[in-house]
Parts: C-alpha cells; structure tokens; sequence
C-alpha cells in the first residue's frame, strides 16, 4: 500500500524543521516533496547577517543539505514556485504547470519584506533583505560603491546597517521611530544601542520619515531623500522595515487569511488537510517573525501530522536577539510599562549594561536586556511559563538560575510543565 | 583667601593690625611657635601651635602639640586637643566658617553677605529702635562661657553699663552655676578651692556625676598617674552609667539618676554612725551642722539607699574613704545640671566640712568645668545675677561700687533673666531683639520645642559666631563672624583658677573680628544715640586694656589679681587667682586657714531635703533618659563636627540600652526606637551598652538636628534636649539637662535608606549642611562624617514610604550620585528598592540602598577597606546580609589618634594571651600581666601610646579576654 502523500510549500527553517521532527516520530509515514523557490537547500536565514558581517560563509549556514533530503528519501524541487492549490482535488499546481496530489498539504511560505511605497523604490540599488540573493547582491555593492542607507532601525535593519559597515561602507540608517528596535527595545537600552552602534561608525536619523529614493546620473540610486528635505548619499538602499506574511497562495485557494493563514492550536487551517507553520500563519492573532516561535509551531505541528496529536501550540513568548557581534541586546515579552505594570530596573553606567524586568500581578511579562544578556532565556523562560515570581524579585536581576535553583527554589521543578506538553 | 577680604584699614579691629597690636607679627622664619590654651574643656591644657608661614605672607597653623610647661596639662593633650591644628585647616575654615557679614532680610530667606559697616548699621538700627520702643530689658545677650574673659568683660559692661540691662547670660548657667552657688552658700564666695596638684596628695579621690576619661581626659591622664604613684589611693566613681571612668574606678556607685542628695546625706549618716566625722574641724570652721544633723537624724537610711539603688556596704565603703581622705571630689554636670542642683552641691560640700577634707593638700571640692573659660566668665560677673570679680547684683553696695567705677549712675537692680527665664520671656514677647554670641541656644537649652518657638518669635536674634552652620543660625537675621581658636587674642581661667593666655597663630578667617572688637564696635554705635556727647565708655585699644580694668575690679576680691599682669604670664606662665598686689606666684590651694569666704568667716553647712527629679518617670514614662559627652567630641560640636576622624569612635547617633532592657524591647543593635517623653518623640538607633542599667538610656548631648532629626509633630526633632524639661534650680537657675522620663519602643520602619560615599576634598563638610535641610522629610535621618583620610558622609533614613522621586534624587545627587554620574544602579519602584553603587577602579567608593538596606553592612567595608571586589560586579547590587563574595571585616576605630580598629587590637590581646604559659594566664596572674599586654599593644599598634583617650577602653579589652581565656 502506497504512503500518503505530505507536500511542502516552502523550503525554509519552518518546513523543514517540521520535516526533522515528523521523521523524528513517524519516519516512514509520509512520502514527502518540498518545494522551495530558492536554489539552495535549507540553510538558516538567521545567519545571513554573519554572512554578510563576513564572519560566516554561505556554506556555514546550510542546514540541512542536498544529502540530507536524499538520505530520507524526500523529494526536493528547488527553484520552484508551487503557484496554485485546489483543495477539491487537493492537488497542486507548480510553476511549470505541473501538478501534484497530496493527502496533507503543509503551507511554509514564510514572509515578504514590506517595500515602501515611494517613488524610486525601483531603482537599481534598492534591496530588500531577506534571502541570500539579497545578501549576495549586499556583498557585491559593498565592494563597488561608498554609502548605504538602511530604511529601517529594527532587527534586520540593523544587522545589515552593521553588516554593511564591516564591508567597509558608510552606513546611516534612517527610522521613523523615537529609537532603534522599538518594538523589542525601550527607550533607555534604544538610545544606548544607538550610542554603541555609533562608536562603531554608523549614522542615524531617528524619528526620520523616508519620502523619495532619488537616482544618480549612472540610473542606480544615489540619494535618500528624508521629510525634513535632507538627502542622504547612498549607493546602495535596503529596506528593512517589516515583513508581511506570504499568504498570496493560501488565499488564492480560499483558506482564511488574516495577517497569515489562520491556523489554531495543531497549527492546521480551515482545511483539516492543510497545515501552516512559520511565518505564513497566523496563531491566535499572532504572526511570529523570529525563529523560536517557529520551531515550537514545527514541534506541534509534526505530532499532529504524525497522527499523534498530544500536543498544541498556545503561543509563544517573544525574544529578540541582535545578531551584532559585541552588542548583546535581549528583549522578551511585554517589555514597555503600562498601568498595572511595575518595572525593575539596572544598569551599569561604566559597562553599558542595562536591563529592565517587567512584572504584573507577581508575574514576569517582560525583559529587555542590553549589554550582558546571560539571563535573558532564564526570563524568556519564566515569561512564558507565567509563574509567580515574588520569591525571585530581589534577587533574579542578580542571579542566573542556576544560581537561584540553588539558592531558592528550582525555577524549572517549581513550576508547572510547559504549556505545550 | 582672607588676604583679599581683609577689610579697609580705616576700619577697626582688622586681622592684620590685631595681629601686630598683639605680637604675633609674621616672623622672619617658616615656621613660628605660639603657646596658647586649648580651647575645649575646663581642664585647659596648654598648647603650643606651630604655623608656617603661606606664600601670601600669612600665618597658617600647621601643628598643635600639648606644652610641657603648662601646669594643666605638662605636655599631654587629650584626642580633641591633639586635633585642633587639623580643625583650623584652610578646607574646614571655607566649608563651616563665616568669612563675611551676614544679613537675612527676611526669616527663611537666604542669608545677603554684607559690609561689617553695613551689618553693624542693620543690627544697630533694629537694636536700638527695639530699646527705644520698650525699654532697655526688651533686649538681651546669650553669650558663652568659650568667650575669653576680655570679650566676656566688655560685652557684661555694655549690657549693665550701656544698655541699662541685666539680661545677659550665658551658656555657663547650663553647665555651672549650681557649683556657683554651692560654693557662695556652702563656703561664701565663688571659689574652687582646691587645685589640680591635689590629686597628687589625695588619698581618696571621689569622682561624682562627671566622666573625666572622656570629658577631662588629660586630667583623668593626671589622676591615673597618681594612682601608679600611689597605689593605696582609692578612686571611688558615682554615676548612673558605668562609664569608662567608673569601670576603671575601684568602688564604683552606680546611682540611680537624681538620687545624689540622698547618698550624701546617706554617706554624713554612715560617718556619724561609724565615728567618722571631724567634730573639731565641724566646731571650730563651721556652722549650720545642728539643722543638717535633724535632717541626718530624720532620715531613714534603708530609704536612702533604696532611693539611690545602692546597697550598705557600698556606700559605707564610700563613706569611710570619704572620711579617711585626704579627699578630693571632682563633680561635674550630674550634679550640677539638675533642678536641684545647688542642693546637690552643697550636699556633697556638707561632706568635705564634716570630715574636715578641705583646705589641706589633696583635699577639698573641686568642680571641673565643661568649658574652657566659665570661670572667667564668673570673674567678670558676666551674668544676669552677677557684677564684676564675684559682686552680686543683688547687693546695692557692689551695684554703686560698680557704678562708679564703670562711671554711670547705677546699676539697674531688677536681676537679669537667666538663661531659660531668658527664652521663656523671648516666647512671651517681653524680650524682643537678642544677640547670641559663641553658643548654639537652638541645641543646647532644654525642652528645645519651646527654644525654636521663642527664636521664631523675637523681633532680632543677632548670631556671633566663628561657624556660620549651626543649628542656631537659621534663626539669625544677623551674623557677626568672629574670630576663633587659634586666632584670638586674651585670657581664660581653668578649673583650678589658673590663668593661661590665649594667643593668635594665624589671622582671623576672612573678615572675622575679635569678639570683644565686634562688641566694641557695637557699642560705640549705640553711644552715639544712647550717650551723645559723653566720654565713652569702652575705650580700649585691644584685648589687654580690657583686661587691665578687669583687673582694676578684682583688688581687695577673693578673687584679687591685682600683681599679676600679661607681662607676668608672658614670663612665668599661668598663674592661679588669688594674686594679688606683691604676690610673686599665684595660690594654689584656699581656706588653708581654714577661714571662709562668710562673714563669720565659718563653712556653712546646708540642710537641703532631698527632692525628686523635675521630670519623674511614672507608669507612663517609666524609664529615664540621661545625657553627657562623647569621647571625641565637645559640646554642640561646630569644632569637633568638623573632622571626620573625631567620628570614628561613635560614629553616628545612638541611644544606649542595657542588654536586658534591648532584650525585652525586642530591639538589636542599630535598630530604631521610639524614644517618647512628656515634651517630645524622636527615633533613634538603639546601642547596646554595658554602661547602663536597666531602666535607664543615655544619649549622648552632642547629636543636635545638625547631625539627626526627623519629622515630628509641629516640625523636626532637635536631639537629646527636646526631652528635658525647663525645670530650674530655684538657686542657681540651671536646668536640668541631665534626666528626663521616657517611655521606650521598638520602632519598625519598613522603608530603610543607609548611603555612605567618599566625597571630593574639603567638600563633605558642606555636603553634610546641604543634606541636613531634608531630614525633616523622613521619620528618621542622620548624615554623619567619617574616614581618615578620605572623607566620606554616611546617610541614614527611614521612614513608612518612600520619599518624593524629586527628593531622593536631589539627595543622591548631593552624595556624589547623581542621574549623570557612572554607577550601577538597580530600581524596583513598587517596592521602593533603589540601589546604587559608585566604582572607582574596581573599588567601591559610594553606595546608596533604598528600600531594603541589610548590605549596607559589607558595602560599607568594602568602602572603608578600599579592597578591589572578587566578584561580578553586578551583585553588589544585591541584596541581602550576605556579601556574594570574600570581604574583609572591618570594625570601628578604638584609638583614633593612630587609626586603630578594635578588631586589630583584640586580636593581638588574644595571641599575646594565648602565647602565655598557662599559669600565667591564671587569674591570679592578670592584673599583673595586663599592664604588659598594654604596653605591647602601645609599642606594635601604636594604639593609646599619643593623646592616651583610649586607653580605658584598651584596659577593658585586655582585662575581657584575660577572664574569656581562664
């Protein structure tokens, strides 16, 4: 008898690790194909800001290579755009207009990168950053012209603001908000990232609206042009203000979408053969841009493919890590003071450490760490267990939790299981 | 700096010309020598004061050593004297002292620096309107009994000559006018009789209500000599506490507080019982014994002791040493400071008379004085109910007498008001303006409440003083600054009536005058409308031309100092009064003839019954609260405050329980309590003391709302005196300043706020007057100096809550932490939690913990031991009891002329005793070996071997772990 079928539509971290741990529980349950629309293989897109930093090779940040989807006996069709679904049929229709039956459908299509839309955001010159074309099309611009300008002070943006800056070029980096990384960062541990990534030669313009990219003589785009009237020179722009998920295919074939294919607790869709992970879905309002969520979402996602179905996926908590060799920024969680909430603060002037726990009604919501972010999964671990921390308050600035399991009470056994077991 | 602020020469009184006038011109070499008079208790040690000359051309103390010619002292100064070239020091003058005129315009309002020439014509003008307004007795002076006596004689001349006034007192009313009047009613005139040499010839010395080990520590130096030369000499103390002075005494009385008349009379009853009283000496020189014997007869003895707390054998010991003498009894504030205080004095003198201990070597009464010049100040009659050289006020022949000699038509009769009659008719409205010269009235009057309320009611508080911080001076609309130690120019009398010249080593600090030059300066002033066209009365040139017309009153005195002249002690030193015309050397010792000072020429004895403390402890307010000094400070501490290191050795304000008391209040040491009485509340930490018994606390006089305070009903606390009562001598009209009744709790703040920081040179000091403005925000608050040498502030609060964001803020700024200084800083607002660490090189150097506050302990040594820090720096922030790392202990500094900690002294004690073969370690071997650890101790620490303050404290050590090792 003939296994039933299981296509993947996305060959990133989301799909593939979903694979990993499908093979993990039933190995042979599946014929599986994958369909990626890059060339390459799995690799960690989390790592292309080392690449470009130049502190990793593109080699470095394969994940999982050709051998290994031989090896488990998975078909892989790289370069290759799966362009429609028809559930009544359940088949699939990809680029070449061939199509495919499935039995289960696993929709990873990841994200796009928001483009603004102004004038000149076609111009030769103008990025996104994304995926390892971009990076490539980074690295070569890097080696040929002077001034960058990166649209954007979030996480992306200034990790290839920074990445850009050790390529040797002239980096200012243009947001609209009050301070970098707003979302994951507070004012304080802003304006302190902002201090240090200046002393390593980067500019900014803060609470800077971008309103034209203006071209050069050559065609290629030579300036930003900001609302204050200001023009900015720059060979090369990326824009690196927020993704959007990539919903166009669920759509196309009538699956709810909002802000992401609607997927609930087994991450499946409307259609009990379809399932959706990463950051193509949407969980309970949530679409998740960072990778813990997705692997949490892949883990709950293989049981249930699996046919297991112990397990559910209730949301994660959020952590941000910047990937900027010497500056460690941490944020988890509801990170910003608000009525109801109450904030410990620390810092050390001298070293540049900052950080601030965020609690409410005796539970941890929230960390923002900047400088030395040793604790900040023991915080990311107590945010998203939701446990009562009265008992650590005075001391869990100070003490990492191995310290604290033996000097108060084991925060791991102290606590109720994991939500998603 | 003063060099440029030097006023114009027209002026008088200026630095430099005073300076000439008085000899001290710059001498052609670096470094010039002046001998002159300590000016802290009335031991008065002579010192010799080293000043170099600057780059500007002016003198500038450098040293102060004890002189070895001085009959007080022969070289030895004690921990405050060996420090007085440090307090002058340049960086402590621009932080506490007034350099310039000062007037306020308006109460609260900042102080206006001004002109003297516009200063004099304000206070002048107010006084003068005042006057006329209401006559001469709406003003007053409170002056001090630190004045030299030639500032003191001119300023009782402008006030009962000029002004038509006897409303001039002084701070000596606080301190010893009870022996005062004793004296005048037990041996007829103001005489001490005895002098300091007796201690060489007593057989017994009887030490009552006084702590000289700290409070006289040079002559307590003199009197341990005497033991070492005489063994058989017995030291009996009386005190209620168990202070260093009676640990080290060989029969220790420790009364309860009060009961002194009942152990005189008891001690008279155990003499006559035994057949130890001196019945020709009582027949022949004396009078009054058959009335005091009634009240002897009458009185029950078991009552007596029961009253005193005393059992008979003790007591009958006392008596009969007493009786054996020779006797010298040395008394201070606890007998003197009491509403029946001259009852109390004269009780102790009916024992003299009776056992005939006086007017012999080494016997006799003799009062030690807390002030350097209360006796000249008695001499000059410069108080309310006195006249020049001992004349009474009262009596119409020394009124005309002094009349004519001062050249007016009469003395006004009505008496003057003392010092806390003073203050009442402030209150009441009755005295208007007054001019408060060298004293802190605002810390060291009784019920305080009432003393800032009769400030902040008078039309004028004129304040003359050298230090322009004390608690007095935000009531002042003027301020005089005046020149002090080290700068002036004159005389004082010490206990024993010997005359030392005081002399200046450096010039005034920036525009300071000499006190007397202010007061003549003022008066002339006041000529001009009060006198027009009369020959003035005060025409002096300078210090001794005062002095000489004191002098003039003195002839035919018992207090006659007509042979002696400035001449004289400028070349045969000191010299005690009697002196009279063809006398070649001062009398050491009076009534050797046994004739006295009445016109029957007979001792008086008094009969007083013995009366209750003013202020009763009852169910309400059981316990009682007693006063006196520290080691290393004096009095309202405007000098002694002003070095960290004087600190050391109590470092911050307390209030010492016995162990059982703490016990049963729950109570550890450094926590607060509640110390309520029938006039006040003030927190305060808790000291655990072997010192006290149960029932009664001690706080030490020194710690004024410039030191400690907190909110308190109708504004902030003002230290130990807000809780005595006005209660007055009916005689001697001194207050009973030395107990009060208090009622004890334990007090539990949860908001706790410790700081210590080192500070910048030569800032702490002005730092510490900043910080002071915000106590009266929490419940409790002090903010002390320490350190060596680099100073620091400690800052301690406590309260229910957290203060104002603002507030603290401003307050970490002030301590050098500051939003814009580098620091670790830790904050959880809901909890009120903020920490924050100051790091200097990978050394702590501030700490601030708010909130929670238990690592104050080991941050605090880590401050103080300036070690680098083991551990990730972040749990310094931590917290908890528990340092996260290896800190080395620290302990409080014992011997604080040689920077000694007690840890280090008792662990050499061990291992000297732990070296010895057992048998020496038996202990019938210890008082033999103690003297000899001692003097190891001396020799490898260096510890008691300099001003020796310590060293009843290092017996006590020594003696401790010999009974620990049996």
């Amino acid at each position: 008898m003939s296994r039933p079928k299981l296509v993947v539509v996305g060959n990133g971290m989301a799909g593939v690790r979903t694979l990993e741990e499908l093979l993990k529980r039933a190995p042979e349950r599946y014929a599986i194909t994958v369909f990626g629309s890059e060339p390459h293989p799995n690799y960690n897109r989390i790592l292309l800001s080392p690449v470009l930093a130049g502190e990793r090779t593109l080699e470095d940040i394969v994940l999982n290579d050709f051998a290994w989807y031989q090896d488990h006996a998975i078909e892989l069709r790289t370069g290759c755009r799966v362009d429609a679904i028809d559930r009544s049929r359940r088949i699939i229709r990809d680029a070449t207009g061939a199509t495919m039956h499935y039995d289960r459908l696993l929709l990873a299509t990841g994200s796009l990168p928001i483009m603004l839309p102004i004038p000149g955001r076609e111009l030769e010159g103008v990025l996104a950053y994304r995926d390892i074309a971009d990076t490539q099309a980074m690295l070569e611009a890097s080696s040929r012209y002077r001034h960058a300008v990166v649209i954007g002070g979030g996480l992306l943006g200034l990790e290839a603001a920074c990445g850009l800056t050790l390529r040797g070029m002239q980096v200012t980096v243009v947001h609209l908000a009050g301070w970098l990384m707003e979302r994951q960062l507070d004012e304080t541990a802003g304006t302190l990232l902002r201090q240090s990534l200046e002393e390593r030669g980067l500019a900014f313009r803060l609470a800077a609206k971008t309103t034209a990219l203006e071209p050069a003589q050559s065609g290629r785009v030579g300036a930003v042009r900001l609302a204050s009237g200001e023009a900015i020179a720059a060979d090369l722009v990326v824009m690196a203000i927020g993704i959007r998920p990539n919903t166009a295919l669920a759509e196309a074939a009538g699956l709810p979408c909002r802000q992401g294919v609607v997927v609930d607790d087994t991450l499946q869709t409307y259609d009990p053969r379809i399932y959706a992970v990463g950051e193509c879905a949407n969980h309970r309002g949530q679409a998740y841009g960072l990778v813990a969520p997705l692997f949490e979402q892949a883990r709950v996602c293989a049981d249930h493919l699996a046919g297991l179905g112990r397990l559910h996926y209730r949301g994660s908590v959020l952590a941000t890590k910047l990937k900027v060799t010497g500056i460690d920024v941490f944020s988890a969680g509801h990170f910003q003071a608000d009525p109801g909430t109450e904030e410990i603060l620390f810092s050390d002037d001298e070293t540049e450490i900052y950080r601030k726990l965020v609690v409410r009604e005796d539970k941890l919501i929230g960390a923002c760490l900047y400088g030395d972010t040793d604790l900040g999964p023991w915080y990311q671990e107590l945010i998203r267990l939701g446990v009562d921390i009265s008992a650590l308050r005075d001391v869990m600035m100070f003490d990492d939790p191995g310290q604290t399991s033996k000097a108060v009470a084991a925060p791991q056994s102290a606590v109720p299981a994991p939500a998603s077991t | 700096m003063s060099g440029e602020k030097a006023s114009p020469p027209h002026e008088p009184g200026t630095q430099a010309s005073l300076l000439e006038a008085s000899g001290a011109t710059p001498p052609p070499g670096p470094v010039h020598e002046t001998r002159s008079t300590c000016c802290y208790c009335g031991v008065g040690c002579g010192v010799i004061i080293e000043s170099t000359l600057g780059d500007d051309g002016r003198l500038r103390i450098s040293s102060v050593r004890g002189d070895p010619e001085h009959p007080a002292n022969f070289g030895r100064l004690c921990s405050k004297g060996s420090t007085l070239a440090q307090t002058a020091a340049p960086e402590i003058a621009r932080q506490s002292r007034g350099d310039v005129p000062m007037i306020r315009h308006q109460r609260g309002s900042p102080w206006v620096a001004s002109s003297w020439s516009d200063a004099m014509d304000f206070a002048s003008a107010r006084f003068l309107d005042i006057l006329s307004r209401f006559g001469p007795d709406s003003v007053a002076l409170y002056i001090s009994g630190q004045l030299l006596t030639e500032d003191y004689y001119l300023f009782n001349k402008l006030a009962k000559a000029l002004l038509g006034t006897n409303n001039i007192d002084t701070n000596s009313r606080l301190c010893m006018s009870s022996a005062v009047s004793g004296y005048k009613k037990s041996l007829g005139a103001d005489s001490v009789p005895a002098c300091y040499e007796d201690l060489d010839h007593a057989g017994t010395v009887f030490i009552v209500g006084a702590n000289p080990a700290f409070a006289h520590p040079v002559l307590y130096q003199r009197l341990r000599q005497a033991r070492q030369a005489n063994p058989s000499l017995v030291v009996i103390v009386v005190d209620p506490r168990r202070t260093d002075s009676a640990d080290e005494a060989d029969l220790f009385l420790q009364i309860l507080p009060g009961s002194d008349v009942w152990l005189f009379h008891a001690m008279l009853k155990l003499m006559q019982e035994e057949d130890l009283t001196d019945s020709g000496f009582i027949a022949q020189h004396t009078s009054g014994f058959r009335e005091l014997h009634e009240v002897i007869a009458s009185l029950e003895l078991d009552t007596a002791l029961a009253q005193c707390g005393l059992d008979r054998e003790t007591v009958t010991r006392a008596a009969r040493a007493f009786a054996l003498g020779p006797t010298l009894s040395l008394w201070c504030q606890g007998l003197n400071q009491s509403a029946s205080g001259t009852d109390k004095n004269t009780a102790l003198i009916n024992l003299h008379l009776a056992s005939g201990q006086i007017g012999k070597p080494g016997a006799g009464p003799l009062s030690l004085t807390g002030q350097p010049n209360a006796m000249g100040g008695r001499e000059v009659g410069g108080m309310a109910n006195l006249l020049p050289a001992h004349r009474e006020l009262s009596n119409p022949i020394d009124r005309d007498a002094i009349a004519r000699f001062w050249g007016v038509p009469a003395i006004p009769s009505e008496p003057g008001k003392t010092a806390v009659e003073m203050f009442e008719a402030i209150e009441a409205g009755t005295i208007r303006a007054v001019w408060i010269v060298c004293t802190n009235p605002a810390h060291s009057l009784p019920d305080q409440r009432a003393i800032h309320r009769a400030l902040a009611k008078a039309e004028l508080v004129i304040l003359q003083d050298a230090y322009h911080d004390t608690a007095t001076a935000p009531a002042a609309d003027v301020f005089f600054p005046a020149t002090s130690w080290g700068e002036k120019e004159g005389t004082v009398t010490n206990s024993d009536r010997t005359i030392s010249r005081v002399r200046a080593a450096q010039p005034g600090y920036g525009q300071s005058r000499h006190d007397w030059a202010i007061a003549l300066e003022f008066a002339r002033r006041l000529e001009t409308v009060l006198r027009p066209g009369a020959a003035t009365l005060f025409p002096y040139t300078d210090a001794e031309s005062i002095w000489l017309e004191h002098r003039a009153t003195t002839a035919g005195r018992d207090l006659d100092i007509s042979g002696l002249d400035y001449a004289i002690l400028e070349r045969d030193g000191p010299q005690q009064w009697p002196y009279p015309r063809g006398a070649s050397h001062g009398q050491k010792r009076l009534y050797e003839d046994h004739v006295f000072a009445t016109p029957d020429g007979r001792a008086r004895f008094c009969a007083p019954l013995p009366r209750a403390m003013a202020d009763p402890p009852d169910r309400r307010y059981p316990m009682t609260l007693t006063s006196g000094r520290l080691r290393d400070q004096w009095h309202g501490m405007s000098r002694t405050g002003t070095l960290a290191r004087a600190f050391a050795h109590a470092p911050r304000p307390c209030i010492d329980l016995c162990t059982a008391d703490a016990h049963e209040l729950g109570v550890v040491a450094g926590e607060l309590v509640r110390v309520t009485g029938r006039r006040a509340s003030q927190l305060l930490p808790a000291q655990i003391s072997a010192a006290q018994r149960p029932g009664q606390a001690f706080v030490a006089m020194h710690w004024s709302d410039a030191y400690v305070s907190g909110r308190a009903r109708d504004g902030w606390t003002h230290g130990p005196n807000d809780f005595f009562a006005r209660a007055i001598d009916p005689v001697s009209k001194q207050p009973e300043l030395k107990n009060a009744s208090i009622r004890i709790m334990k007090a539990e703040l949860p908001w706790q706020w410790h700081a210590a920081v080192l500070l910048e040179p030569g800032s702490a000091l002005a730092v510490q007057q900043r910080l002071r403005q915000y106590f009266k925000e929490f419940s409790y608050a002090h903010c002390v100096p320490f350190g060596h040498e680099r100073i620091g502030l400690e800052w301690r609060a406590e309260d229910d809550y957290a203060p104002k964001e603002d507030i603290q803020a401003a307050i970490e700024a002030l301590l050098g932490m500051g939003a814009e200084v580098g620091l670790l800083r830790y904050a959880d607002a809901k909890r009120g939690q903020r920490r924050l660490v100051r790091l200097e090189e990978g050394r702590v150097t501030g700490f601030s913990l708010a909130g929670e506050a238990a690592a104050e302990i080991w941050l605090r040594q880590l401050l103080e031991s300036g070690e680098e820090i083991s551990f990730p720096k972040r749990r310094l922030l931590a917290p908890g009891a528990n340092p996260p790392g290896q800190v080395a202990p620290r302990s409080r500094i014992l011997c604080n002329c040689a920077a000694v900690e007690q840890t280090r002294i008792t662990d050499r004690i061990q291992s000297l005793i732990s070296a010895l073969p057992a048998a020496e370690r038996a202990p019938a071997r210890a008082a033999t070996r103690a003297p000899v650890i001692l003097e190891c101790l001396k020799s490898e620490l260096g510890c008691g071997a300099q001003c020796g303050s310590c060293v009843p404290e290092l017996r006590r050590l020594v003696r401790e772990a010999q009974h620990a090792s049996v």
